[in-house]
C-alpha cells in the first residue's frame, strides 16, 4: 500500500551547455509514493519558486510515456530502476523512506547539456532526416489492402515501430551507440514490403549520419535494450547490420 | 572504405578476426588435447604434428596471418574503445548500476582482452618461442629440442612448485579467456547479422557452448599436467 | 418571446424575399436587353439598370447577413457563401470544388514560403505535404523534437470508410455518424469531406509503412469505437497516434533533410504579424516566436501562416493533454481578428485514470477500445459503494447479481460503446448519486472479467496488454484480477478557430488544421476521428485549399522582417514578457493554474447552469487579476526559462476560460460535450433547441477588457434530417 515518505535528491545543476555542472541535494518530506518521479520533482520545484531558487529545467509532456521528451538518469538508470517503463511513469512507491535519489542527465557526447537535466537530442532527428523514411508522396499511393503482410511480420514491425526516440539507449550505452534506435527504424521499414525498396540506401545513410555526429560504436552489451522504455529488441540491430553489410558487399 | 569508416565495419573486422581465432583456439585446443592422449597412451601425435607444421612454409605463413589476425583484432580493440570513450562524452555518470540481463564481460572486454594477450606473450615466450621461433633461427632457445614439442609443454608443467604456478597462471588466462569468448563469439554473429528475435537467444547459447569448448580443450590439458605435477611432487 | 422570435424570421424572410426579387429583375433586364443589344443607347440603359439591379441584390443581401435581435443590436450572420462552401449535390461538392480552385504552378510555389505552427498530426502532414509539392516551409514546434507533438499519445485508432469489413460501412454512414455523433452541430459540407479522404489516409500511411494491425490473412484489421455499429477503425496496438505520427514526422524528416522544410525546434510562437495589401486589407505574412533555449525573440516572414497548435483542453489545468499543451497559439489568431468558434464545446472522455492526489500533474487516459470488451459497471446497493469507498471490499468481492451495468441498462442498442458524451454524463450521475467505487467516490469499474472468461486471459492480454501494463504502472493494481477503475476527464476541444471551407480563419492568409480550428466535430467528436481530422486536413485538404489562396499571392516578393508590423509585433511581446517578469508576487505559475481548473471543473465542466457559468465568469476574473498581480516567475526573460513559458501561456488559459464560460452561457441548450442541466429530458438525456441554437457561435474579440461580438454561422441542414441522438434502441 503506498504511504508517504521522506527522501533526499541528489539532483545534477548546470546552469548552461558550457557552465560547469555539480550536485545538490534537496530534501524533500511527505511524498505519496503514488505520485509519479515527475510529480515529485513538481513538488521540489515549487518548493524551489517559494524559496526564489531557479528550479530546475528538465523535460518532459506528455506524462503517459509516449512523447519520448523526459530523459532523466535516475539511480544509475535511464528513466529509473524499473523496467519498460519512461522517467513520467516512475512512481515514488518504487523508493524508500529516507533514500538519496541521484539524478542525473542523460550522458553522451551527440547529447550536449542544455540545462540542469535538459539535453539536445536533435542528433536522432539528423539520423531521421538522413533516410527514417519512405520516399513516398502525398497522393497517388495503391489501395491500403493491395499488398498483403504476413501478421508475424507486420507485429515485429510494429514492435521495432515502437520506438519514442527518447534516447535511453545512447544514455545507457558505455560506448554511447545509438545503434538501438537507427536499428528500430531501419529494422521496421526493412520488414515492410512499402520500405523494403529503398532498405540498403536507408542502412547506409542512417549509419553514416549516425557515426558522422559522433555516437560510438555497437559492442552488443545489450545494455540498451534492457533500458529501453519500450523494449525494443537487439534482434533489431542483428538486422541493421545485415542490411548494411549486404549492401556495402553489393556495392 | 567502409571496414574503417563506419561503426559496423570496424565491428564486422573485429566480429571475422574474433572468429578466426576462435577457430585457431579449437584447432590449438585439440591439437593440445593429443599432449594428454599421449601421455596416457604413450603415442606421438603431439610431436607429429609439431612437426608437421614446424617450419614449413604453410605453417609459417598460417602463424603469419594468425599474427596479423591478432594484430588487427587488438588494435581495432584499441581504436573502438578510444572512440566509445569519446562518445561517452565529458562529463561521466556519478552512479552507474547493473542492467539486468547485461553481462559484466560484455562491458569488459579490453580488460579482459589485455588480459589474454598479456598471457598471450607469456605463452609465446613458453612455446613458441621455444619450438617455432628455435626451428626458424636456428638459435637454440632451451634445453630441450625444439621438436619435441611434448617434452617442452611436460617440462614446463611439471617442474616442482613452478608447475603449479605456471598451471594455476594458465587457469587464470583461460577464464578470462572463456569470459572473453563467452561475449565475444554471440558478438560476432550478431555483428554479422545472423540472429533475429528467436536466434537471439540461440546464439547466445552457441556463443557460451563454444567458448567453453574452447577453453575447455586447454583446461584439460593443464588440469591433467597440474595432476600429474601434483601426484609427482606426493611421490617425490 | 415568442414575438421576438417571429420578428426575427419575419426580417430574415423579408430579406430573403427582397434578394429574390432583385436577382429576377436582373434576370429579366439581361433577357430584354439580349433582344435589342444591337442598339447602342440602349445597351448603355441595359448596363445601367443592371449596375443597379446588382446594387439592389447586394443591399438585400446585406440585410440577410444581418439578423435583428431582440435587444435592438443587430447579430452578423455568416452565410454559406462566406464560409465558401461549394455549390451542389453534398457528395459532389468537394471534387467540385478541387476541379475549379485555382493552383499555383511549380515555379511560382519556390517563390512563397509557408509558416506551419505545430508538428502534430495537422502540422506535419501539412508541412511535409506542402513541402512536397514545392512551396518552402518553415516549421515550428515547441518541443525538441517535431516527433513529440501530442497526437502521439493518442491510442485508439483511425476511422475510414473503407468497408473492409463487409459490415456495411461507407462514405455516407462515416459522414452519417460523424454528424449525429457531433449532436449536428457540425457543418455538413466538412464532415462529409472529411469522410471521403478518410479512405486516402489510411492508403497513405500504409505506403509511409505505418505498421498497421492485421489479420493472419495479411489483411488489415479493424475495430469498432464507439458511436458506430460498423468495424471502420484502423489500430496499431494501442499506440496508432504514435505510428500515424511518426508517418507523418518521417515524411516531414525527408523533407527536412531534402532542405525544403526548415523545422524550429523548440520555438513557441508568441504572435501573428498582420501587413496590410495595397487594398488596405490585413493579411497574415509571419509570426514572431520565442527561442525557448536561448529566450530570444524572433520574427519569421511567409507569405501564408497555418496553425496547427492544438486544443486548449489544459484550461482545466488536470486534463489528458500534455504539460505543454496550449492555447495560446489560438488566442494570438483571435486578438487578430480570427474568430473563436464554439469554445464551450471541450470533450470529457469517460476511460481516463482517476485522479489521485492534489500534487497531480495530469490526467492519464485509457484507451476507448477498452469498451470493446470493458464493460462498465457500478454496485446496484449504497451499502456496497460505500464499503469500496472505504476499501473494505474490492470490485471482485461484489457478485454478479449486485452490479448495476449501467450503460447496458440505459442503452441496449450501443451499451459499452455510446459516444464519449454520453458515457461520462452517466458515469457522473452515478457518482453524484453516491456509486463511485474508489476513495473518492469520483471512479466506475471497467470489468474484463467477462472478455477474459470469453476469450482467454491471452487473447485480453494481445489486444490490452500495453494498456493494462501502464494502469498497472499508475495505479499499482492488476486489472487482470480485479475491475480497472476509471473515471471522465477533459480530453480534447471540439471548438476551436472558426474557419471556412479551405481552413482559413476570418484574417486572410491564416489558416487554423487539426484540434485547433472548430471544424468538423460539431459538440461532440467520435472516438478515432481526431485522428483521421489531423490528418485529413494535413495531407488531403489544406494542401489544395490553401493554393487558392497562394494563387493571388504569387506577385508578392518575400517582404523584409525589418518592416515596422514586425517591430511593432515585437515590440508588443516584448512589453507582455516584462510586464509579468515585474510583477514578482508571491504564488507560483501552477498555483493559479491548479485554481482556474478547478472553477472550470466544477462550473464549466460536464454539467453546466447559467447560474454556475455566471459564477465562473466572475472568478475567472478574479483569478485574471490575481495572475496579473501575483505571479511570480523567477530567473530571466532572456534566457531558458519553463516558468515563463508557462506564465505566458496561463494567461491565454485565464482568457480561453472565461470565453468557454460565456460561450456556454449563451448556448442554452445541451447538445455533446455542452450540457446544461436546465436543458435536459426527464430521463436525463441531453435536450437540443435546434430552433434557437443550430448555429456555430464565432466570438470576434473587441478588446482587452470588453466583452467579445457574437457572430453565428447558422447550419441549415440540406441534406441530412436531424434527430434526436437515440442510442437506445
Amino acid at each position: 500500500m503506498d504511504s508517504y515518505i521522506n527522501i533526499k535528491v541528489r539532483v545534477w545543476r548546470q546552469a548552461g551547455p558550457k557552465a560547469q555542472g555539480h550536485f545538490e541535494t534537496y530534501e524533500l518530506n511527505h511524498i505519496f509514493q503514488g505520485a509519479s518521479f515527475l510529480e515529485m520533482i513538481d513538488i521540489l520545484n515549487e518548493q524551489l519558486i517559494a524559496e526564489h531558487k531557479d528550479p530546475i529545467a528538465f523535460d518532459h509532456d506528455c506524462r503517459e510515456g509516449i512523447c519520448g521528451m523526459c530523459s532523466m538518469y535516475v539511480n544509475g538508470h535511464p528513466h529509473g530502476p524499473d523496467s519498460a517503463i519512461t522517467t513520467c511513469q516512475l512512481h515514488m512507491r518504487k523508493f524508500k523512506d529516507g533514500e538519496t535519489i541521484t539524478v542525473e542527465p542523460w550522458r553522451s557526447r551527440a547529447f550536449p547539456v542544455i540545462k540542469d537535466l535538459m539535453v539536445d537530442r536533435q542528433a536522432y532527428d539528423k539520423i531521421m532526416q538522413a533516410g527514417g523514411f519512405v520516399s513516398v508522396n502525398t497522393g497517388g499511393v495503391p489501395d491500403a489492402n493491395a499488398i498483403a503482410i504476413p501478421k508475424p511480420v507486420a507485429d515485429e514491425a510494429m514492435d521495432a515501430a515502437s520506438c519514442i526516440g527518447c534516447g535511453a539507449c545512447a544514455a545507457a550505452c558505455k560506448n554511447g551507440s545509438a545503434m538501438l534506435f537507427v536499428a528500430a527504424k531501419v529494422s521496421q521499414l526493412a520488414l515492410l514490403p512499402q520500405g523494403k525498396v529503398e532498405a540498403a540506401q536507408r542502412a547506409k545513410n542512417m549509419l553514416a549520419k549516425m557515426d558522422e555526429l559522433g555516437f560510438g560504436n555497437c559492442t552488443n552489451t545489450g545494455a540498451c535494450a534492457a533500458e529501453c522504455p519500450k523494449s525494443v529488441s537487439l534482434a533489431n540491430i542483428a538486422r541493421l547490420n545485415r542490411e548494411f553489410i549486404c549492401a556495402k558487399f553489393k556495392d | 572504405m567502409w571496414l574503417k569508416d563506419s561503426s559496423i565495419g570496424r565491428k564486422f573486422i573485429m566480429s571475422i578476426t574474433g572468429l578466426f581465432l576462435v577457430l585457431f583456439l579449437l584447432f590449438h585446443g585439440s591439437m593440445n588435447l593429443c599432449l594428454v592422449i599421449d601421455d596416457i597412451f604413450g603415442t606421438q601425435a603431439y610431436n607429429w604434428i609439431c612437426a608437421m607444421l614446424g617450419a614449413n612454409w604453410y605453417a609459417i605463413i598460417g602463424t603469419l596471418v594468425l599474427a596479423l589476425g591478432v594484430l588487427v583484432h587488438f588494435s581495432y580493440a584499441i581504436y573502438l574503445t578510444i572512440q566509445n570513450r569519446a562518445a561517452r562524452g565529458k562529463d561521466r555518470y556519478a552512479i552507474e548500476a547493473r542492467q539486468e540481463g547485461v553481462d559484466w564481460e560484455s562491458k569488459n572486454m579490453l580488460v579482459l582482452g589485455i588480459i589474454v594477450i598479456g598471457f598471450l606473450c607469456l605463452h609465446l615466450a613458453n612455446f613458441w618461442y621455444k619450438m617455432q621461433w628455435a626451428e626458424l633461427t636456428g638459435i637454440e632457445t632451451s634445453m630441450f629440442d625444439p621438436q619435441d614439442g611434448s617434452a617442452i609443454v611436460k617440462g614446463l608443467f611439471t617442474n616442482g612448485w613452478c608447475g603449479i604456478i605456471y598451471c594455476l597462471l594458465y587457469i587464470v588466462w583461460l577464464v578470462a579467456l572463456w569470459f572473453h569468448l563467452n561475449h565475444g563469439i554471440w558478438s560476432a554473429l550478431q555483428t554479422m547479422g545472423w540472429s533475429n528475435l528467436i536466434w537471439l537467444k540461440r546464439i547466445r547459447v552457441i556463443g557460451t557452448i563454444f567458448a567453453t569448448i574452447a577453453v575447455g580443450l586447454f583446461m584439460i590439458v593443464i588440469l591433467y599436467f597440474l595432476g600429474v605435477n601434483i601426484g609427482m611432487m606426493c611421490a617425490a | 418571446m415568442a414575438k421576438k422570435e417571429e420578428l426575427l424570421e419575419a426580417a430574415k424572410q423579408a430579406a430573403k424575399k427582397v434578394a429574390a426579387k432583385a436577382a429576377e429583375a436582373a434576370e429579366e433586364i439581361k433577357a430584354r436587353a439580349e433582344k435589342v443589344a444591337d442598339r447602342a443607347e440602349v445597351k448603355e440603359a441595359v448596363a445601367a439598370a443592371s449596375e443597379t439591379a446588382k446594387k439592389a441584390a447586394k443591399a438585400a443581401k446585406a440585410a440577410a447577413e444581418t439578423m435583428a435581435t431582440p435587444s435592438g443590436k443587430t447579430t452578423k450572420i455568416i452565410t454559406p457563401e462566406m464560409a465558401k462552401i461549394p455549390a451542389g449535390p453534398l457528395a459532389e461538392k468537394w471534387t467540385n470544388y478541387k476541379d475549379h480552385q485555382k493552383l499555383v504552378n511549380p515555379a511560382n510555389k519556390r517563390r512563397l514560403d509557408i509558416i506551419v505552427v505545430g508538428t502534430g498530426l495537422a502540422g506535419a502532414s501539412a508541412a511535409a505535404t506542402l513541402a512536397e509539392l514545392g512551396f518552402n516551409v518553415l516549421n515550428f514546434c515547441i518541443q525538441d523534437s517535431p516527433r513529440r507533438a501530442h497526437s502521439i499519445a493518442a491510442q485508439g485508432g483511425i476511422n475510414a470508410a473503407k468497408n473492409y469489413q463487409n459490415d456495411g460501412d461507407s462514405v455516407y454512414r462515416l459522414y452519417y455518424d460523424t454528424i449525429k455523433g457531433g449532436d449536428y452541430r457540425a457543418r455538413e459540407a466538412n464532415v462529409y469531406r472529411l469522410a471521403e479522404v478518410s479512405n486516402n489516409i489510411i492508403d497513405q500511411c500504409v505506403a509511409q509503412g505505418v505498421p498497421f494491425a492485421r489479420e493472419y490473412g495479411g489483411l488489415l484489421d479493424n475495430r469498432s469505437f464507439g458511436g458506430a455499429q460498423v468495424s471502420r477503425t484502423f489500430y496499431a496496438k494501442g499506440q496508432t497516434g504514435q505510428q500515424l505520427l511518426l508517418g507523418a514526422y518521417s515524411a516531414l524528416s525527408r523533407q527536412i533533410g531534402k532542405g525544403k522544410v526548415k523545422m524550429y525546434t523548440r520555438y513557441e510562437m508568441l504572435d501573428i504579424v498582420l501587413i496590410k495589401d495595397e487594398n488596405g486589407e490585413p493579411r497574415a505574412r509571419g509570426i514572431i516566436a520565442r527561442n525557448l533555449v536561448t529566450g530570444r525573440i524572433e520574427r519569421f516572414f511567409a507569405h501564408a501562416v497555418v496553425v496547427g497548435s492544438g486544443g486548449y483542453g489544459n484550461t482545466f489545468f488536470l486534463s489528458t493533454n500534455a504539460m505543454a499543451s496550449n492555447g495560446s497559439a489560438a488566442m494570438q489568431m483571435y486578438r487578430h481578428g480570427a474568430y473563436f468558434a464554439n469554445p464551450c464545446y471541450a470533450q470529457i472522455h469517460p476511460t481516463c485514470i482517476p485522479k489521485h492526489g492534489d500534487f497531480q500533474s495530469k490526467l492519464t487516459l485509457m484507451s476507448e477500445s477498452l469498451r470493446n470488451d470493458g464493460r462498465i459497471w457500478v454496485p446496484k446497493k449504497l451499502e456496497d459503494a460505500k464499503r469500496l469507498q472505504a476499501g473494505e471490499i474490492k470490485g471482485r468481492d461484489i457478485p454478479e447479481e449486485d452490479r448495476d451495468y449501467y450503460l447496458e441498462r440505459r442503452y441496449p442498442a450501443f451499451g459499452n460503446l455510446v459516444p464519449r458524451d454520453v458515457a461520462s454524463r452517466a458515469a457522473k450521475e452515478r457518482c453524484d448519486k453516491g456509486y463511485g467505487v474508489n476513495n473518492t467516490g469520483l471512479a466506475v469499474f471497467l470489468d474484463f472479467s467477462d472478455a477474459i472468461q470469453r476469450l482467454g486471459k491471452d487473447v485480453v492480454a494481445q489486444k490490452y496488454g500495453n494498456l493494462f501494463q501502464m494502469y498497472e504502472k499508475i495505479v499499482d493494481e492488476n486489472p487482470y484480477e480485479n475491475p480497472m477503475m476509471i473515471f471522465p476527464a477533459i480530453h480534447y476541444t471540439m471548438g476551436g478557430i472558426w474557419v471556412d471551407y479551405e481552413l482559413q480563419t476570418s484574417v486572410k492568409g491564416l489558416f487554423c488544421i487539426g484540434e485547433a480550428n472548430f471544424s468538423d466535430h460539431g459538440a461532440n467528436r467520435l472516438g478515432a476521428s481526431a485522428l483521421m481530422q489531423g490528418l485529413a486536413d494535413g495531407y488531403f485538404v489544406l494542401p489544395y485549399t490553401i493554393q487558392n489562396y497562394l494563387s493571388d499571392q504569387i506577385g508578392v516578393p518575400r517582404m523584409s522582417t525589418d518592416l515596422p508590423e514586425f517591430a511593432e509585433a515585437e515590440k508588443k511581446v516584448q512589453e507582455k514578457i516584462d510586464r509579468l517578469m515585474k510583477i514578482q508576487g508571491k504564488r507560483s505559475v501552477d498555483s493559479i493554474h491548479k485554481e482556474l481548473g478547478l472553477i472550470m471543473w466544477d462550473f464549466v465542466g460536464m454539467g453546466r447552469t447559467a447560474e454556475g457559468l455566471k459564477t465562473a465568469i466572475a472568478k475567472i476574473d478574479a483569478i485574471k487579476k490575481e495572475f496579473w498581480t501575483n505571479v511570480y516567475i523567477p530567473g530571466e526573460a532572456g534566457a531558458l526559462n519553463n516558468e515563463l513559458e508557462k506564465a505566458l501561456r496561463l494567461a491565454d488559459f485565464i482568457e480561453i476560460g472565461r470565453l468557454m464560460a460565456v460561450d456556454a452561457l449563451n448556448r442554452e441548450e445541451s447538445c455533446g460535450g455542452h450540457f446544461r442541466e436546465e436543458y435536459q429530458t426527464e430521463e436525463g438525456e441531453a435536450l437540443r433547441q435546434d430552433d434557437k441554437f443550430s448555429y456555430v457561435a464565432c466570438w470576434k474579440y473587441t478588446g482587452e477588457d470588453s466583452e467579445p461580438e457574437l457572430i453565428k454561422e447558422p447550419l441549415d441542414y440540406e441534406f441530412t434530417e436531424r434527430k434526436t441522438r437515440n442510442y437506445k434502441a
